[in-house]
Formats: C-alpha cells, sequence, structure tokens
C-alpha cells in the first residue's frame, strides 16, 4: 500500500517557518523508504516564501486562505488539518515541535483517532517501519518509539534536522478559499518581546549565569549575543533571582536547546542545566572555576574571569566577521 | 464552580537518571519522586480561581499508589478533595488523557489546569489531547489566566512573544512557569490535608498508541579542553569557533 504524508507548513506573519522546511525536507527523505508521496499544508492568508517549499522537495501544497487565519486558532486549525488529512487520505502527518505544533497536534491525532510522538530529534525507517528517537527527562535520557496505529502524527524539534535543498522545480499549489472558520478559540492579539530571537530557535545561543554577579552586567551577553546574531539565553539561578525573564531560561524547567553554537559565560553547569543544553552542536564554556561540570561538556573552555574575556571575544568576533 | 487541577508525580530534576536492565525503565532506587514542577502553577490558578468564584478544587492523578504523596501535596496547598486513578501498567500519554477525561466527565468539572508538561516524559500533549476528547477548549503554555464569567481570556507563550487568546468555557488550560507564585503548604494545610479524602478509581488502559522500543543514554559528549585562563586565549577560540565549528 502506498503511503502518504502530509506536512504541516506553519507560517508566521506569511513566512513559512524554518522548522516547517526542516520538517517537509525530512518528510522527503524518508518518502522513498516508506513507500510514499509527500505533499504540504499551509492555514494562513498571503505567503511569501512558496519558494522555500519548493526547493525542498515538496511537489504539492494546498493553501487554505482566510485573513482571520493569519494568527493561529486551535479551533479553526484543527478543523481544517483533520478534513485535510481524511480529504487527503493521508496516513503520516509531519509538523515542527513548535508552541503551535505542539497545541495542535494532539487535536488532530484524537479526532483521527491517531498515535502521537511530539519532539523527534532522529527518524528512521526498518521495514516500512517509522522508528522515532525522542528526549525524556530533559535530555537525560532517549527514547526509541513507535506508533501503532495507522494514522501516525510525529512533531520534529526544530533546529536539529536539516533543510536540504534538491533541485526540484515543480510545486502545484491549490489554494482553498476557507470561508467561515470555527473561531471558537481565536488569537486576538500578539506581544512580541524585547529580545529579537528566541533560544528555541536560535542558531546561536549565548546564556549567563551567576557569574554575572549582577543583573545589568547581562550587558556583557547581549552585547556578544548581538554581534553573533544569537539569541540571549539564562541558568534557571538568574531567573529566579529576577534578572532575566522565564522564556530565556535554558534548562530542565526552562527550555531545552540544540543550537550549533551554545555559549555558557558564569554558568557552573547545574544538572538541569546541562539536560537542556548539551545536545548543542559545539559548547563553549567561560568560567573561572576550573573545575565547574560545565567544562564536562564544553568542546572549547576557558578557565578565567569573563569580565575581561567577554569584551574581547565581542571585538575579535566583530573583526572576523568584518 | 467545579474546577479539576490534575498532577503528576515525577523524578525530582536534581536526579541522575540510570536506564534499568529491562532498557523500558529508569532505575527508581535512589530516585526522590516529588509533585510536577509545572503543576504547582495550574494547583495555584485552580485555588486563585476558587477564591474568585466560589465552587471546589479536585486534584487529580494517574498512576500507582505513590502517586498519592504528590495528591496530598496539592490538598496541603489547599485543594479540597483528590481522585487517585489507579493504573500500575506503563501507559502513553493518549492513556493518562482518557483516564484524566473519564473522570473529568463524570465529575462535571467545566475548568481544568495542568502543568504544560511533566518533566519526566516531557511530552506536553496530554492537556491538549485531554481537552479534544471532552471536546472542550483548549489553551497551552498559559502565562497570564483570566476567567469572566463565561469568557476566558490567556496569554500563550510562544516563539518570541505571547498571544493573547480568547475562548469560553468549558476548558483545559496548561500552565508555565511566570503564571503566578505558588502559595506553599502551611503547617495548618499539612494538617488539614491528612483528614481530606482520596478516593480511588481504577483505569484500565486500552493498548498503547505508542509503544516504548527502548530506553538509550544519549551519546556522551567527548571531552573537551580548557584552552586556556584569560583574555589571551580568546584569539585561538575564535579561529576553532570559525574554523571547527564553522558558525562564521
Amino acid at each position: 500500500m502506498a503511503n502518504k504524508i502530509l506536512v504541516f507548513l506553519e507560517q508566521r506573519d506569511g513566512i513559512i517557518k524554518k522548522g516547517s522546511l526542516e520538517a517537509a525536507s525530512k518528510a522527503v527523505e524518508l518518502s522513498g523508504s516508506l513507500n510514499s508521496e509527500v505533499s504540504g499544508i499551509i492555514i494562513g492568508n498571503e505567503i511569501s516564501n512558496l519558494d522555500d517549499i519548493k526547493k525542498v522537495g515538496v511537489k504539492e501544497v494546498s493553501i487554505y486562505k482566510n485573513s482571520e487565519l493569519t494568527n493561529y486558532s486551535s479551533s479553526a486549525y484543527s478543523q481544517i488539518l483533520i478534513d485535510a488529512v481524511k480529504g487527503e487520505g493521508a496516513n503520516y502527518i509531519i509538523l515542527s515541535n513548535t508552541s503551535l505544533g505542539r497545541d495542535l497536534a494532539p487535536l488532530v491525532s484524537v479526532k483521527l483517532e491517531a498515535g502521537l510522538v511530539v519532539d523527534a530529534v532522529s527518524l528512521s525507517v526498518e521495514n516500512e517501519n517509522l522508528l522515532i528517537t525522542r528526549p525524556v527527562y530533559a535530555g537525560k535520557a532517549l527514547e526509541v518509539v513507535k506508533i501503532t496505529t495507522d494514522v501516525k502524527v510525529v512533531s520534529l524539534r526544530p533546529n536539529v534536522f536539516k533543510a536540504e535543498f534538491t533541485d526540484n522545480s515543480e510545486l502545484s499549489i491549490k489554494t482553498n478559499d476557507v470561508s467561515s472558520p470555527n473561531l471558537s478559540t481565536k488569537v486576538t492579539e500578539i506581544k512580541k518581546s524585547e529580545g529579537k530571537l528566541d533560544v528555541a530557535e536560535a542558531d546561536i545561543i549565548v546564556s549567563g549565569g551567576r557569574g554575572l554577579k549582577e543583573a545589568q552586567n547581562f550587558s556583557l551577553i547581549e552585547n556578544l549575543a548581538e554581534t553573533l546574531g544569537a539569541a540571549v539565553g539564562a541558568s534557571r539561578a538568574v531567573v529566579d533571582a529576577g534578572w532575566r525573564p522565564h522564556r530565556e531560561q535554558v534548562g530542565q524547567t526552562g527550555k531545552t536547546v540544540s543550537p550549533t553554537l551554545y555559549i555558557a559565560c558564569g554558568i557552573s553547569g547545574a544538572i538541569q542545566h546541562l539536560a537542556g543544553m548539551s545536545s548543542s552542536k559545539y559548547i563553549v564554556a567561560i568560567n573561572k572555576d576550573k573545575d565547574a561540570p560545565i567544562f564536562s561538556v564544553a568542546d572549547y573552555g576557558i578557565a578565567g574571569d569573563l569580565f575581561e574575556i567577554l569584551p574581547v571575544l565581542t571585538e575579535e568576533i566583530k573583526k572576523v566577521k568584518e | 464552580m467545579k474546577i479539576v487541577v490534575c498532577v503528576s508525580h515525577v523524578p525530582d530534576t536534581a536526579t541522575k537518571i540510570k536506564i534499568a536492565s529491562d532498557l523500558k525503565s529508569i532505575e527508581q532506587n535512589g530516585v526522590s519522586f516529588i509533585l510536577n514542577p509545572y503543576d504547582e502553577f495550574a494547583i495555584e490558578e485552580a485555588l486563585k480561581t476558587k477564591e474568585k468564584v466560589g465552587g471546589e478544587v479536585i486534584v487529580l492523578s494517574v498512576g500507582s499508589d505513590s502517586n498519592k504523596e504528590t495528591i496530598r501535596k496539592a490538598l496541603a496547598m489547599g485543594v479540597d478533595e483528590g481522585v487517585h486513578i489507579k493504573c500500575d501498567a506503563q501507559i502513553d500519554s493518549f492513556n493518562v488523557a482518557k483516564a484524566l477525561s473519564d473522570e473529568i466527565k463524570n465529575l462535571g468539572a467545566e475548568l481544568v489546569f495542568m502543568g504544560k508538561q511533566s518533566v519526566d516524559y516531557d511530552n506536553g500533549i496530554v492537556g491538549s489531547l485531554t481537552a479534544a476528547m471532552l471536546d472542550y477548549s483548549i489553551a497551552t503554555v498559559c502565562v497570564a489566566f483570566e476567567l469572566n464569567d463565561n469568557s476566558i481570556t490567556v496569554e500563550r507563550e510562544i516563539e518570541g512573544g505571547r498571544e493573547v487568546v480568547h475562548m469560553t468555557l468549558p476548558a483545559v488550560i496548561t500552565t508555565q512557569k511566570g503564571l503566578n507564585e505558588p502559595r506553599y503548604a502551611s503547617l495548618k494545610g499539612i494538617m488539614a490535608a491528612k483528614k481530606k479524602t482520596i478516593s480511588e478509581k481504577v483505569y484500565s488502559p486500552i493498548p498503547n498508541q505508542v509503544d516504548l522500543v527502548e530506553m538509550k543514554n544519549p551519546q556522551p559528549k567527548n571531552p573537551g579542553r580548557i584552552i586556556g585562563t584569560d583574555a589571551s586565549a580568546v584569539p585561538e577560540l575564535v579561529k576553532l569557533l570559525k574554523e571547527e565549528a564553522k558558525v562564521f
């Protein structure tokens, strides 16, 4: 039996998110071993980067349009997605594990009687069975699971899979105008936070901890982050002390992150923090105490005074980037 | 109003996790269990809501007998009564949501709070699954909550900001740090909790939709190196970031 994979392509402000392109790319890669076709679904209004979808190898996409669908509505989005899955006879639904994806996927899976696995960091196929690996205990362990139902819903952790560009040159676009979406649950406003980048989505994170001594010294972290185009992260200690907002907290009761580069400054490395960031590709630690646990996960460490090192590091990187 | 709060009984976040010899569970010896940290915000919001609109707060927890300790903690914080939904089998999130939604229906509760995720399996989907099974409104990862008669306004934490969401009762709300400051259980609360009722229901699971194949340890990080002790190491670090890590 041929399988059909439907990738939910999440848009914000009319732009398909990077995590969704990663998910689409992975779906295209697995389509051979799963003996399946891949198509995409977008719920929103005007989309400005349809070309990116073509580049990752998707050949067919349906857009469900209405100006009221620009922002997320769990009631409207779930209904549209459920109807689309049934209409297309899809048996795999792939999403990116964003805040929207995690809210939406379970609503869809219950109504489709489909098993759901979220936050996958690795996917493989054995005899047409999909094996899904995901972190548990904030990354202190991994579990390998499989879904036993006919229809399967899987969400992929952003920033882990790479969006591979192909030479695909065809993309057929089907536009469906949604006449009266179910807006019983509705987003009326989005309050953007001051920091530009979110730690969960950033490619580079510069994090600070107690070693910064005072809230105002976080300017050292912010300057380095700005130079690198990175997000600012924080340890639990400084969030609990009220120096930084909780949305920046990295660790077991904050966010679990896997950026390409994680720079930990003045963070000793409590077990909860290490769990949340040790799957980063490269880790740099700057800390006075050479015995701090953070050095056990760091690729490169400087065991010295961050007040002296950070300004120099910021300047040096500026020079290299010029 | 009848308000339900759902809690998980999870290993302390300071615990080292060791995979047991069956490769399907963790070593329980020496692991202390706590009330799931995100559920504290759910309990606090349920109690605050009761203080505002009246009614009662009932705590539910699905799992083995040891979950009663965690139910007791919620009672000590001020929750009125508890229901232990007994299930010793290793069940998936779908089963947990089914056990909860059956009992929520049975109680006729209109408003349900639970933590945005439990810090053991980190799924963060039980809230939405439960809401879908009950056909209730849902908002996950909430950092602000307001109830006016039948209508609810919440703020959800999303990437780079917050979404203001409007919806109506009945509803499931999952709670995030920042929503409130959970109260401490007073000595009086702890004493009172001993006299409160915990009733027991037995849940017979349906076959899991998600099967655990095995648990694994994460790939150990290669031991790194300390390249210096002061700012003179910075050029070397920048060179490594450029040439090895290729980040710029």
